[in-house]
């Protein structure tokens, strides 16, 4: 088996006990809903605030929508001593890093999606420039997930309370937050070329974090 | 057990106390009132070297995080080297910022801009805010010096990422006007001296305090190891496993 066939074992398996499960949609969900809801209760949305800022609160409530389906990804492995039977799988540890990560990251697409709905009839944004906003999604989503994933081992393998992601991974992924949000304002505003150069950003950092992950799961999961 | 041999720390020490006294007196009186900021300037004598030394103290985390990671020049030197540093960044970080704060008000006229720097220097306190709160986290010494040091390249990594993203959100809206390069080079020459004096004074006193917190972290390990022996002795013996039952009583 190569790299990406195991990969896809392992976000296989991931998504699989999502669907029986449905922690995404009947949790994280209703959670990431509810947080656009109190936006608009903090920002009046009779003043056009919301439809203004639209793009960085959406990118907020993924965020902490996130940092829900990280623990969850690391909580599955915490039950029944499944972090061992991966271990034992003789799965190359590279590549049950990229399983996680792009198990992760469909489930936030799914999220985006669907909370992206909601920010255009909830805040009245119409969506332009539809591939701009998709390429945007999926470039941030990949360096989140990544993050995440890498910060959801690392957090597990120490045996710390997982109070601990937030405060790892948000100062992380902040560029993220920023180009995300830059990029789509522009994509919104009409103007997709301005956001070329964040997309750029995005692009970079999920590489970056992605080689990282390749690397440094495998002795992480060994001590885990 | 120490980094420096004790008499060099100790002399270290000294001189770090001096030069500090030595800034202080160039930095109140020798150095002549700005212009401009008038005795809100005399600040830059402590912010500027502070925030000097929390980018030195992140660079040596890295370096000393890489070095653990490297198999070759694997040694608890450098994961104590990397973790007492970094609490230096973070400190350094914060009084940088603190600083920046009280000369922003009376310059600026608020408390905190959206200045591309600030933001960056506000991220880096988070990011290794983030990393003193994993160190702490117990392990085995191998596991915690192995994610510690992954932890702490993660972090790195992002620094010039977070630092360019920032510089260029800002620099789309507003021009720099507050940190003109031009009104740099018209330095009178005794602040000269004492900002670089400055700079002199908080490196001395960053590698004694980086000596001092390594010293600390070693006589914590090894209080760690004598009070596990203890409990381990204690229970082979036999004693009743009552925490409160002192260990001289039993005798």
């Amino acid at each position: 088996m190569n790299l990406a066939q195991e990969a896809g074992l392992v976000a296989g398996k991931d998504l699989r006990i999502e669907a029986r499960s449905r922690v995404t949609v009947q949790q994280i969900l209703p959670f990431g809903l509810v947080v656009l809801l109190l936006f608009a209760f903090a920002l009046d949305p009779d003043r056009g605030v919301l439809r203004r800022v639209a793009p960085g609160l959406f990118w907020v409530t993924v965020l902490l929508a996130a940092l829900l389906a990280v623990s969850r990804s690391s909580s599955v492995e915490a039950e029944n001593g499944a972090r061992d039977g991966l271990r034992l799988s003789g799965l190359d540890p590279a590549a049950i890093f990229l399983g996680k990560a792009a198990a992760i990251a469909v489930e936030l697409l799914v999220l985006e999606a669907l909370l992206a709905a909601g920010v255009a009839i909830l805040f009245d944004v119409s969506l332009g420039s539809i591939g701009v906003l998709l390429l945007t999604a999926v470039l941030a989503t990949a360096g989140i997930a990544a993050t995440g994933t890498l910060y959801g081992v690392l957090v597990a393998s120490s045996g710390a309370r997982e109070t601990l992601v937030p405060v790892l991974l948000l100062p992380v992924v902040s560029p993220v937050l920023l180009g995300a949000t830059r990029a789509w304002e522009a994509a919104i505003d009409g103007v997709p070329s301005d956001a070329w150069a964040w997309v750029g950003v995005l692009a970079i950092f999920a590489v970056l974090y992605t080689a990282i992950g390749t690397l440094a799961f495998g002795p992480l999961l060994e001590e885990a | 057990m120490t980094l420096l041999k004790p008499s060099v720390g100790k002399a270290l020490g000294w001189a770090s106390l001096g030069a500090l006294v030595v800034l202080a007196l160039f930095g109140l009186w020798g150095a002549p009132p700005d212009r401009v900021q008038s005795d809100a300037q005399r600040l830059m004598y402590l912010h500027v070297p502070a925030a000097w030394i929390a980018y030195l103290a992140f660079i040596v985390t890295a370096v000393g995080s890489a070095l653990w990671l490297w198999k070759r020049t694997r040694s608890p030197v450098w994961d104590r080297v990397a973790g007492a540093s970094a609490e230096l960044g973070v400190l350094f970080t914060g009084l940088t910022l603190l600083l920046g704060s009280l000369w922003g008000r009376p310059v600026w006229g608020v408390w905190w801009a959206w200045d591309a720097r600030l933001v960056t220097t506000a991220v880096l306190f988070f990011l290794y805010l983030g990393y003193l709160a994993l160190r702490r986290v117990p392990g085995t010494p191998e596991a915690r010096a192995r994610r510690s040091a992954i932890a702490a390249l993660i972090a790195f990594a992002d620094v010039p990422i977070v630092h360019f993203s920032v510089t260029w959100w800002r620099t789309l809206h507003q021009k720099a006007t507050v940190f003109d390069p031009e009104l740099k080079a018209h330095i009178h020459g005794v602040m000269a001296f004492t900002l670089w004096w400055g700079v002199l004074a908080f490196t001395l006193l960053y590698v004694y305090l980086l000596d001092r917190r390594y010293r600390l972290e070693c006589l914590e390990e090894g209080f760690e190891e004598r009070e596990l022996q203890r409990a381990i002795d204690e229970r082979v013996s036999g004693a009743p496993n009552d925490p409160r039952v002192e260990v001289g009583a039993a005798r």
